[in-house]
């Protein structure tokens, strides 16, 4: 047993963060979501030559020919950096359901896709080119035409899609249905870098700010919630890379696994921004302040593709199920 | 990332599992907690354990122990769980004692004391907490003055589990008596059966009596009994606190695997359908999941580095309010039932009991403050 990312895993986390901390700093970030486009198109070719489009695509369809857990460790970046741009939609939604050929124009940053999963609202509809729809059992690509809707978070836009467009058939709806457990994998992700980051700045912010002539963080008023949020992420760190290790092995668990971890990370990154806002006080109820947009994003990632109590309906009916324990080692 | 056992972990485990098939008798599963594990009965599965070699796995061989490594100690306890076997008898020997003497204690004590701790022939008890002295364990007052080539001891300890049938203390004591808080303070090794030392058991909440109070007065200790230094015994202390809270995890989350069982196993039973009900289970069982996970992460960082990683100050918090919730649970899924005691009264008793969780061992208060100021830098409050 080991639990512990790689080497090499490791420093695709560090290339990650300084990359997105260098382009898309909080102020960057704001001005982007608070723009008409919402996202800077340059950096879909800039995602592309870091290889980030095609981290688990084989090298022969221009992928980099690695797994699921090195994409865990950009997916949790880019939440961490709240980057606004349809890497979500193209890659965690779209990119396993697409045929080979497809998926070899992902990689090389020629195309991006969103999904319609469970309605007809489609994450980033505005930004992509088509979508993946299902209709009687076919999966159908259609182009992305419709309405954009205004969104709480406006790094990551919702559409409605037209409902009359034909489409082209590209394969079965199986093949996003036995996604599933990865698209919520990379939501817990998502959901981790939001947190850890809601946390960081709580405790910068308990450890500078200074009131009735100490900092904040010597009250246990503050500093006890804050050692909860660091408790919560860590809980929901290790269900986010346990689904994401389950996912990548094709382990059996990966449903239940995925499950939990979008369920708890969802919550967790909800919680941690919650109570940042909190110890920020007035500022961190301000729009100039990073901590609303890390909110909207968490509260953007708890509905998508099931609130909390949906995924543990299926947890405890797959644990009610189960011959023996679920978890049985 | 590998989430797998190796080879080698595996077979260990394959091992283990049919060994406690054939082995562990009926009558003692389901025994893991309450007063009546110190039987005869406990104490003889305790030395078959030892015997079998499923005792002190990551401890010195010459002392009694493996000398295997952290992962096979993880899971000798996640399979005693999956059984629902007993654990050893000597929790705080092993825990806490042990660990202590291998940091700070002499060849002679080393030699001396681990061998029957292992083999449950001695238990231990721990004399820390005082009535003027719970979370400020630095104010403690019971008095060791050396006198020639011994201490003694007068004053009065709290709080302790197992004392009644402890053959050893691990005492902290003041040498000092002038001094303040942390210096002074001196850490013995107590023999519970010397004159002057008085148990007096203390009935909980549920109406056992697991804890005590402890009088000492005028207690002659050996002066060879001293683990570490006079005056040194606040570093001591430290240790046996570490290894309190730092190798629970995977104890504390086997515990509560076998709670999550027993729970789901109610809930099949009574063929409970409120989903409110069906999502607290959920949950506890997410819960549970996430805590084996976090120690694993533990566990390969203590490998890789030799050093606890943080993650382990979150097992205890977690965990015992876990348990609390759970226990609730299933009351609240016993309905008009939840206050009649007649039958073994299994889930009453546990939710009783489950109160102490977040007081023993570092109350909740105590352990948030420890991961503000030593995990996360937060300005100390005190």
């Amino acid at each position: 047993m080991k639990f512990a990312f790689t080497e090499e895993q490791e420093m695709l986390r560090s290339q990650a963060r300084s990359f997105l901390g260098e382009r898309f700093g909080g102020e960057r970030v704001a001005e982007l979501a608070d723009s008409p486009e919402g996202w800077d198109p340059a950096s879909w070719a800039q995602l592309a030559e870091l290889g980030w489009l095609g981290v688990s695509l084989p090298e022969e369809a221009g992928g980099a020919g690695l797994g699921f857990l090195e994409e865990a460790v950009v997916f949790e970046e880019l939440g961490r950096a709240l980057y606004p741009g349809p890497f979500f939609s193209t890659v965690a939604l779209a990119l396993p359901a697409l045929p080979r050929e497809l998926q070899t124009e992902v990689a090389a940053g020629e195309a991006r896709w969103s999904v319609s999963l469970d309605g007809s609202l489609v994450p980033d509809l505005a930004l992509v080119e088509r979508v993946l729809v299902v209709r009687d059992g076919t999966l159908l690509a259609v182009p992305a035409e419709g309405e954009t809707l205004e969104t709480l978070d406006g790094t990551r836009r919702f559409g409605r899609l037209r409902e009359d467009l034909d489409g082209e058939e590209v394969g079965s709806a199986e093949a996003l249905e036995s996604a599933r457990p990865r698209v919520l994998a990379a939501l817990a992700l998502e959901a981790l870098g939001v947190a850890q980051r809601a946390l960081e700045l709580g405790l910068e912010h308990a450890g500078s700010r200074e009131q009735f002539g100490r900092p904040i963080g010597v009250y246990q008023g503050v500093s006890h919630p804050l050692a909860d949020t660091y408790v919560e992420t860590e809980l929901a760190r290790s269900l986010a890379y346990w689904a994401a290790w389950c996912v990548a092995e094709g382990d059996e668990q990966a449903a239940v696994a995925a499950a939990a971890a979008k369920s708890y990370g969802a919550e967790a990154a909800v919680s941690a921004c919650e109570r940042s806002i909190q110890i920020h006080g007035g500022i961190g109820f301000t729009w100039e302040h990073i901590l609303h947009r890390l909110y909207k994003r968490a509260q953007w990632i708890e509905a998508f593709a099931g609130f909390p109590a949906t995924h543990r309906a299926d947890v405890a009916h797959a644990l009610l199920q189960a011959a023996a324990p679920v978890a049985a080692a | 990332m590998d989430l797998r056992d190796t080879p080698g972990e595996a077979a260990f485990r394959s091992e283990l599992r049919a060994w406690l098939e054939q082995i562990l008798p009926g009558r003692l599963q389901a025994q893991r907690g309450g007063a009546g594990r110190f039987q005869e009965a406990g104490r003889e599965w305790s030395r078959k354990l030892y015997e079998a070699g499923y005792v002190g796995l990551t401890w010195p061989r010459e002392y009694g122990g493996g000398g295997a490594p952290y992962s096979h100690q993880a899971i000798v306890l996640e399979e005693l769980a999956r059984a629902d076997a007993p654990q050893h008898l000597g929790v705080i020997g092993l825990g806490m004692a042990g660990p202590t003497i291998m940091a700070h204690g002499t060849e002679e004590q080393k030699a001396r004391y681990l061998p029957k701790i292992l083999s449950a022939e001695e238990i231990w008890c721990q004399g820390f907490s005082e009535p003027g002295a719970g979370s400020d364990l630095a104010s403690v007052r019971t008095l060791a003055e050396l006198d020639g080539d011994r201490f003694r001891v007068s004053g009065q300890k709290v709080w302790s589990s197992f004392a009644h049938l402890a053959d050893w203390c691990i005492l902290l004591a003041r040498s000092d008596p002038e001094s303040q808080r942390h210096a002074g303070l001196t850490y013995l090794i107590v023999d519970m059966r010397a004159p002057g030392v008085e148990v007096r058991p203390l009935r909980q909440i549920t109406g056992e009596a697991e804890f005590n109070e402890i009088f000492f007065t005028d207690v002659e200790v050996p002066r060879e009994n001293l683990l570490g230094d006079i005056g040194g015994g606040w570093a001591v202390a430290m240790t046996t606190l570490l290894h309190e809270r730092g190798t629970l995890g995977f104890a504390l989350t086997g515990a509560l695997d076998v709670a999550v069982r027993r729970l789901t196993s109610l809930v099949r039973e009574r063929e409970v359908d409120d989903p409110r009900i069906l999502d607290c289970l959920a949950r506890e069982w997410i819960e549970l999941q996430a805590l084996k996970y976090t120690n694993l992460r533990a566990l390969t960082t203590l490998v890789e580095t030799g050093i606890p990683g943080p993650e382990g100050s979150v097992s205890k918090l977690r965990w015992s309010e876990a348990n609390q919730r759970l226990t609730k649970l299933a009351l609240e899924i016993l309905g008009d039932e939840a206050n009649i005691v007649d039958g073994d009264g299994y889930w009453q008793h546990q939710q009783l009991r489950s109160r102490g969780n977040t007081i023993e061992a570092g109350t909740s208060e105590v352990l948030r403050n420890i991961i503000a100021e030593r995990v996360l830098g937060l300005p100390r409050s005190r």
